[in-house]
């Protein structure tokens, strides 16, 4: 039986009926078509489903959607904000940050609550924050880089203004 | 036209694709969801070995929702990636071969109710006896495995001598022999494999329609080649499209059962069918890096001077072939293209075990033997008092020169590799330091955790010299058009894992026709779109697409410089493109847009189409039995210091640091090529230190991220990445491989310096803190200790089970092109030569590229 849920995703307001034991990962990519979350391990380990909970990164494949409705639910499409991207988003192109990509919108989010809660991370803060997200690429040595640089990109924007 | 300096190539810049990953658009197969798709799963063994007496599917097609069950009996054909090795059937037929082996595939309109079908499906089995290891499997020649094997379970044998190795050892002030072994692992590439499959019919067809197959593939021309074997589907019906692939390093290369029935699948419901492997199942798919049992035996004389070499292998192949005879190959040919063997004894040997089948992963077969060759040589430094680097040093191949297995090495800048690892990680003041505080107090470093440095050497090839099934065709091909509005749209087969091989065409192109890289569309990895490129195996990609695009672009650019030497009143040997102007290099403001070139050249010409491929050139092997695994058109070389630190009272081990030396010929774009270096060394560190494949009672223990370490940014040392820039003359601007070879030599450094810091030998991976605990506790005087780690020598068959082919190069020196007939005198001049030419002179670039880049 379909349960009826609402969900905010992205700042937009969904109304559902989805199977109450479909993880959030499943509805946000089957029934809603954000398929910007990948699926790595089904079981919490590899930190690819990770959206942002009331701006708290969270593994979608370990979550119910029922259990988050009263959330404000952020995906990779949703770190973009009206064509804008997030620095960390121009960071991780610019310095090769993303090699295949599959783990990129999980990394993504998970940097984006790191420099939200703390603006100038050491790189041993970076690497606890990221700690729950496996790449297979990279060596992450590109990834705390890109992490780097969006600080102080978002550092010398705030400045400016 | 003069050489002018590339804008494009050796630039850091963003991947062409780049913006699509961080966004989330990127197209996964996973992501791809079709009107009326069904979803499918695969009913797989719970038995290491059994006979499948009757499959009974009538429950499973009853359940609501399902809307098709396959079996064996309706996919009979045999496949498998290599033309010797036909061992797998889509779905078992007679027996199943490992835990996870597919039996059944099933389709539903619902994935949830895919498990409860599969558990409908009754399989009545007969089980078998199981056989778990290289011992076993040469113990028991009674419980054959797989039809395939020759003997027993050897699946394959080879035997090889090159030059008099006895007179070779005879000649030795020194000789030792050592036992080490590298244990298997998997990719876990962090996308499961996942494809999906739609066919769509057309009763005037004879074929009955037209299939097309997304996958999650490395090879989408031997996916297609072998669905259409198994399906009976001429080629010419099937396309098959790797949409953006979420790594692979190796694992998505061969054809595999969940592509064939989804396909099969798709073409019963004629509705498509989506195929999405668990976690599991990529650890029950595997085609991972194999276990390997090897046995060293090297000559040496007073010097280090190496006088003979012979190496056996023994591979633990798991149930099916793979790409296993390949792989059985590689643990022998590269030994003589890193150091100068003038004598070389190889016997290889690949076992069928009861375990999931093994293949290739990043370093293909050569993993394991550079690791072992790598800690071998640095015992016989320490046994001869030499310094490690020093006995390197003095064994070095030459470039430009013929190896006595009959491999032709070019460019190799591996003198410069250990030189830039040496001077960077400060190994000499490390060393000296060290032994400073030795000789003042007795001991080297106080308190449990002692500190030490290792080094390593490596070699890989750019590319097989081969195609899997052997023709004459290009190994890649590219094609270009041009639209008379300017589009520039380039087709390649070309498949990007994540390595950058899309934007590496795209580079390239833009290069030749002085336009960005942006602006180019890229269609790739379409076997009905673009031309074959074998596929993103081997390190082959930047090689020959690469050299495929520049043949492309080139006879393009002829076409436009000719309108508009024409048009601009210039000779076309002062024709530059940059800009997206086509200008006179002595007067850059006499020039015409790219655009109206176009016109006018589809004016002249007709359509602007062009195509360009690659196959590597011919006399680069020898011309024996077996000589087509291990050639290839350039050799990279790479160099490792490692710097760890022990624990003496817990043996743990922490890597502090890792420099990293690549011989890259040229970098195609810098900021990629590190990245890729940069995800070897990571890749290294966790085989060597974490990785390790569990097996209990016939099933893999720990089938899962949480149990499988994989090393996270808390584990992964800090890496510096050092790019030495010395073009081979054959490599696309003077590029080589990036993506494999920089691996090769972590393990090793890494063990050598667990050696350095506490003088014990760990011999096998992974070295996990017990073992090193354990082996400090078997040397303390008056303990009592249990199980120090120690490598049980395998019980050869004699006689080797294979014939002896002895051969030796009838040449050593490689001739240049540049002085056509002329033999070259010596080494010292090649390099000269080398030098001299247009892009010669060796460059090095260092890991300190942050924040400059796109900043």
């Amino acid at each position: 039986m379909r349960e009826l849920i609402t969900l905010r995703v992205n700042g937009e307001r969904h109304e559902l009926a989805v199977l109450p034991h479909r993880s959030l990962l499943e509805v946000l990519r089957e029934d809603m078509g954000l398929i910007g979350t990948k699926h790595g391990c089904e079981l919490g380990e590899c930190g690819a489903c990770t959206v942002l909970v009331d701006g708290v990164p969270v593994l979608s494949c370990l979550t119910l959607p029922v259990e988050v409705q009263d959330s404000e639910i952020t995906t990779i499409e949703g770190l973009e904000q009206q064509g804008r991207l997030h620095p960390l988003q121009e960071t991780f192109a610019e310095l090769g940050a993303a090699q295949c990509g599959y783990c990129t919108p999980g990394m993504l989010l998970s940097g984006a609550a790191l420099l939200r809660d703390n603006p100038h991370p050491t790189r041993e803060e970076i690497k606890e924050a990221l700690a729950g997200n496996l790449c297979r690429c990279t060596g992450y040595t590109k990834i705390y880089e890109a992490v780097e640089s969006a600080a102080e990109r978002m550092t010398s924007k705030e400045g400016v203004r | 036209m003069s050489e002018r300096h590339p804008k494009i190539i050796g630039a850091p810049r963003p991947k062409v694709d780049a913006y699509g990953k961080v966004t989330g658009r990127a197209l996964y197969a996973d992501d791809i969801m079709l009107p009326r798709m069904l979803y499918g799963k695969l009913l797989r063994s719970p038995h290491p070995h059994a006979r499948i007496l009757s499959i009974d599917t009538r429950c499973a097609l009853e359940l609501p929702g399902v809307v098709a069950v396959l079996t064996g009996e309706d996919l009979p054909q045999r496949y498998g990636i290599l033309p010797s090795s036909q061992d797998e059937y889509a779905l078992a037929i007679d027996k199943v071969r490992y835990v996870g082996d597919p039996v059944a595939a099933v389709a539903a309109t619902d994935p949830d109710i895919l498990d409860e079908a599969l558990a409908l499906i009754k399989v009545e089995y007969e089980v078998l006896p199981a056989l778990m290891s290289i011992d076993e499997a040469l113990a028991h020649p009674e419980v054959k495995i797989n039809d395939d094997a020759r003997i027993g379970n050897i699946h394959k044998a080879v035997n090889y001598e090159f030059g008099d190795v006895e007179a070779g050892f005879a000649a030795a002030d020194y000789v030792r022999e050592d036992w080490i072994y590298y244990e298997g692992n998997n990719h876990a590439p962090i996308e499961t494999h996942a494809c999906v499959a739609q066919w769509e019919p057309n009763p005037s067809d004879p074929v009955g329609g037209k299939l097309t197959l997304w996958s999650s593939t490395q090879t989408p021309h031997y996916v297609h080649r072998e669905v259409s074997k198994v399906l009976k589907i001429p080629p010419s019906h099937l396309r098959v499209i790797a949409p953006s692939i979420g790594g692979g390093f190796g694992g998505k290369s061969d054809p595999f059962s969940h592509e064939i029935c989804a396909c099969e699948l798709a073409r019963r419901t004629g509705r498509p069918v989506k195929i999405t492997c668990t976690r599991e199942e990529v650890f029950l798919i595997h085609r991972g890096r194999h276990p390997v049992k090897m046995w060293i035996k090297t000559g040496v004389k007073k010097d280090g001077t190496i006088t003979a070499m012979h190496f056996r292998s023994f591979l633990d192949g798991g149930a099916y072939g793979s790409y296993g005879v390949a792989t059985t190959y590689y643990t022998g040919v590269l030994q003589p293209v890193t150091y100068k063997l003038p004598c070389y004894k190889f016997e290889g040997m690949r076992l069928f075990t009861n375990k999931p089948p093994c293949g290739p992963k990043r370093g293909h077969g050569t993993t394991q033997p550079r690791f072992a060759v790598e800690v071998h040589m640095d015992k016989i430094a320490h046994d001869l008092g030499i310094d490690p680097i020093e006995l390197r040093r003095r064994n070095l191949v030459e470039p430009y020169t013929y190896t006595i297995n009959g491999l032709r090495i070019t460019s190799c800048a591996l003198g410069e590799c250990l030189d830039q690892v040496v001077e960077r990680s400060g190994w000499n003041e490390f060393h000296a330091s060290k032994q400073h505080l030795a000789a003042s107090n007795g001991h080297p470093q106080s308190g449990p955790v002692k500190r030490g440095m290792g080094i390593a050497a490596s070699t890989y090839i750019c590319g097989a010299g081969k195609p899997i099934y052997w023709n004459d065709m290009p190994h890649s091909a590219v094609q270009i058009r041009l639209d008379r509005g300017g589009g520039v749209t380039v087709y390649c087969g070309a498949t990007d894992i994540g390595q950058g091989s899309t934007s590496m065409l795209a580079y390239i192109v833009a290069e030749e026709l002085g336009i960005e890289p942006e602006e180019i569309h890229m269609e790739t990895a379409d076997t009905s779109l673009t031309p074959v490129d074998l596929g993103s195996y081997s390190s082959r990609v930047t090689f020959m697409a690469g050299n495929a695009a520049i043949a492309a672009a080139r006879k393009l650019r002829e076409q436009l410089f000719a309108v508009a030497a024409e048009r601009l009143r210039v000779p076309v040997e002062y024709l530059q493109a940059e800009g997206g102007a086509i200008y006179d290099e002595r007067n850059p403001s006499v020039a015409l847009p790219f655009v109206q070139a176009i016109q006018l050249a589809e004016a002249r010409f007709g359509a602007l189409v062009a195509a360009g491929s690659y196959r590597p050139p011919e006399g680069i092997h020898g011309d024996y039995k077996g000589a087509g695994v291990g050639p290839s058109p350039a050799y990279s070389y790479s160099a490792c210091v490692a710097q760890v630190a022990v624990d003496e009272e817990t043996g743990e081990v922490t890597v502090e640091k890792l420099w990293l030396a690549h011989d890259i010929g040229q970098s195609i774009n810098p900021l990629l090529v590190a990245g890729q270096v940069e995800g070897s060394a990571y890749m290294g560190y966790g085989e060597v230190l974490m990785e390790q494949q569990v097996f209990r009672k016939g099933r893999h223990k720990i089938p899962s991220l949480l149990d499988y370490k994989l090393a996270t940014t808390l584990d992964t040392p800090e890496i510096e990445t050092i790019l030495v820039e010395n073009p081979d003359r054959e490599g696309p601007f003077g590029a080589k491989e990036a993506g494999q070879g920089p691996l090769n030599p972590v393990g090793p450094a890494i063990a050598n310096a667990i050696y350095d810091a506490v003088g014990v030998r760990i011999d096998e991976t992974p070295i996990t803190a017990d073992k090193v605990l354990k082996a400090l506790q078997a040397r303390t005087p008056g303990k009592v200790t249990r199980g120090a780690p120690q490598v049980k020598p395998v019980a050869a068959p004699a006689p080797w089970p294979s014939r002896l082919i002895q051969w030796q190069p009838a040449q050593t020196r490689v001739e240049g092109p540049d002085e056509a007939d002329a033999r070259v005198p010596s080494a010292k001049s090649v390099h000269e030569i080398h030098d001299a030419s247009a892009a010669g002179a060796t460059a090095v670039r260092s890991g300190a590229m942050r924040g400059k880049g796109a900043n």
